[in-house]
């Protein structure tokens, strides 16, 4: 069976094509496409989701285009159409859902809602090795940060979440402190390399008493003050501001907390549901600081971690793509009657 | 030749279909819940004539302007459906439909049609009837203070002339817009509704101005707003 995915739950147009490889093709994904819309926000220093929208409706259309004629194929080889129905923002989403639900009512297929989360909890399964069920899985992204144990397909248990910021929203708005253009965050693991370990410390928010929640707002804010002081200090020695090794220097720290703190909550997860697979997901995992030290805690539990590729680490089609033919091949065919949901949490997903 | 019009733009869901010289349509005011309506309006009309949307000679969308995630319903669902059924499509203004209805109804032949655009502004839209039964803008849609609206439409009016007044807008802002020469008080007609744009649409389509699925966008009009740049950008 083969189906198309598409995703525009925020700044980013995704749009592919999964088999399952049951028929004349191998499994995997036929072809993809990824619109950016880094360029257009990056001006505003965070997500217009009005000009989000506008890009949707223009770029959807022409990338589908793209993407079947990349994979040679027809709508007729098509068994199905998935399009993320949520979470994210509303105006986006309903761009994604109009089109997609058309064009399946169109080509008479069935038509799948996905569920954003479950697209990126499930993107590892994209790759060639593939993790067994059950595990806990790491989604950490600018938008969600919570650590989920997975049963099965739609068998989640939300384990903690993040109580305000997400990391990677922490990751953004310390780099915007930094000077760096939105979204900041991978500029900021760049600069971070340049970093003295040591320099300075910042807290492991909320590693220090039982559970499995998360907090970075705290985190961002002592990042600030450091930066602060910093240039306090430089412009009483009569520089303009902070030099270029401090800069680096805050972001290797800051770098280091995060990663230090989703690590250490990772483990407990894992310890608590005795379990040894861990899988990782959404854009902040692809952070490379972060990769090494989830490898060497669950080394050390004898267990593996598990993730995408780089590209489908951030919002793609390919996992929309992939969760939609589980829900397909489960039966779902959505009404014509279609919706968002900006707000949907994972654990109300049918299991499979 | 069969057409399909569909518009969600507004307060107003509506889609009209028309078949073997016949027209079938529905209208149902349904703030917020479009996403909900549209496929199932389209789905029971192309049931009821008995054809499928491939044997569909164009589509019709409701363009704007309008509640801009409403608009964009109406256009992804053009889209999909334009695409999926390799269908050439015509964007209306809904200024335009609103405009349309006033002539077809009331046989007025010169039509302010406004819409509440929020934030102390009105969309405007400016139409006069063709020699073929077509309102035509006479200037281009617009949004405005009402104030604005209504120095210019004083200025322009002479003393006894009648200008027609249809949309949310003149009701949204009274105040401003009332002392006018125009059908003072509630206009009778306030959404656009898709029959109207049936009619524009397939003018547009006589006339060659149909394009492919990808092309179906919104016309936003109000093209900045509460986004603001970071300094220097």
């Amino acid at each position: 069976m083969r189906i198309l995915g598409i995703e525009t739950s925020c700044d980013e147009t995704g749009i592919a094509i999964y088999d399952d490889g049951e028929g004349d093709l191998p499994k995997g994904i036929v072809a993809h496409r990824l619109y950016s819309q880094i360029a257009v926000h990056a001006d505003y220093g965070g997500v217009v989701p009005e000009l989000a929208s506008r890009d949707h409706v223009r770029k959807t259309i022409p990338l589908i285009k793209e993407v079947l004629k990349e994979a040679n194929l027809t709508p007729a080889d098509l068994d199905g159409v998935a399009y993320t129905a949520g979470p994210g923002l509303v105006g986006a989403l309903l761009v994604g859902c109009s089109i997609g639900r058309s064009l399946a009512y169109g080509w008479g297929l069935p038509a799948v809602p996905v569920h954003h989360m479950e697209g990126h909890l499930l993107a590892p399964m994209l790759e060639e090795n593939v993790p067994e069920f059950p595990f806990v899985a790491l989604l950490v992204s600018g938008g969600h940060t919570m650590l989920v144990r997975v049963d099965g397909i739609g068998r989640y248990e939300l384990l903690g979440e993040s109580v305000d910021d997400a990391a990677g929203e922490a990751f953004d708005k310390t780099a915007k402190l930094l000077g760096l253009d939105y979204p900041g965050g991978p500029a900021l693991s760049k600069m971070a390399e340049q970093g003295t370990k040591g320099r300075f410390k910042l807290p492991r928010p909320m590693t220090d008493r039982p559970g499995l929640n998360f907090s970075f707002s705290g985190l961002k804010t002592a990042a600030g003050t450091v930066i602060r002081k910093e240039i306090a200090l430089q412009k009483a020695q009569g520089n303009e501001g902070m030099d270029e090794q401090t800069h680096a220097d805050v972001a290797y720290a800051f770098q280091e907390a995060v990663v230090d703190t989703l690590a250490i909550k990772c483990r407990r997860a894992l310890q608590q549901c005795q379990l040894k697979r861990l899988v990782i997901a959404g854009g902040v995992s692809a952070n490379t600081s972060l990769r090494e030290k989830l490898a060497e805690i669950t080394k050390k539990l004898g267990g593996e971690v598990f993730y995408p590729r780089p590209e489908f680490c951030t919002d793609n089609g390919a996992m929309i793509a992939y969760a939609g033919l589980q829900r397909l091949k489960a039966g779902t065919d959505a009404d014509l009657s279609f919706k968002a949901t900006p707000r949907w949490p994972l654990d109300t997903l049918s299991a499979v | 030749m069969n057409f399909l019009a569909i518009d969600a733009s507004t307060e107003a869901c509506s889609v009209a279909l028309t078949f073997n010289n016949q027209t079938i349509s529905e209208f149902e005011l349904a703030p917020q819940s479009h996403s909900l309506l549209l496929l199932p309006m389209i789905d029971r009309l192309l049931k009821q004539a008995n054809i499928k949307l491939t044997q569909l000679d164009g589509l019709i969308f409701g363009q704007g302007p309008g509640s801009f995630t409403g608009v964009r319903i109406g256009v992804g669902v053009a889209q999909g459906l334009a695409f999926a059924a390799d269908l050439k499509v015509v964007g209306v203004s809904t200024l335009q439909a609103m405009a349309q209805q006033a002539y077809s109804r009331h046989q007025q032949v010169e039509v302010i049609a406004t819409i509440d655009a929020r934030m102390s502004e009105v969309y405007a839209g400016y139409y006069q009837l063709n020699e073929q039964g077509i309102m035509e803008a006479a200037l281009q849609d617009t949004v405005l203070a009402p104030e604005k609206l209504a120095k210019y439409l004083s200025e322009y009016l002479t003393e006894n002339q009648q200008v027609y007044g249809v949309g949310t807008g003149w009701d949204a802002y009274k105040g401003e817009l009332e002392p006018l020469k125009i059908n003072a008080g509630t206009p009778e007609i306030l959404f656009p509704n898709a029959e109207d744009l049936l009619e524009i649409g397939q003018y547009y389509f006589a006339k060659g101005k149909a394009v492919s699925a990808e092309n179906a966008q919104p016309v936003y009009v109000r093209d900045t707003v509460s986004w603001k740049k970071l300094p220097g950008r």
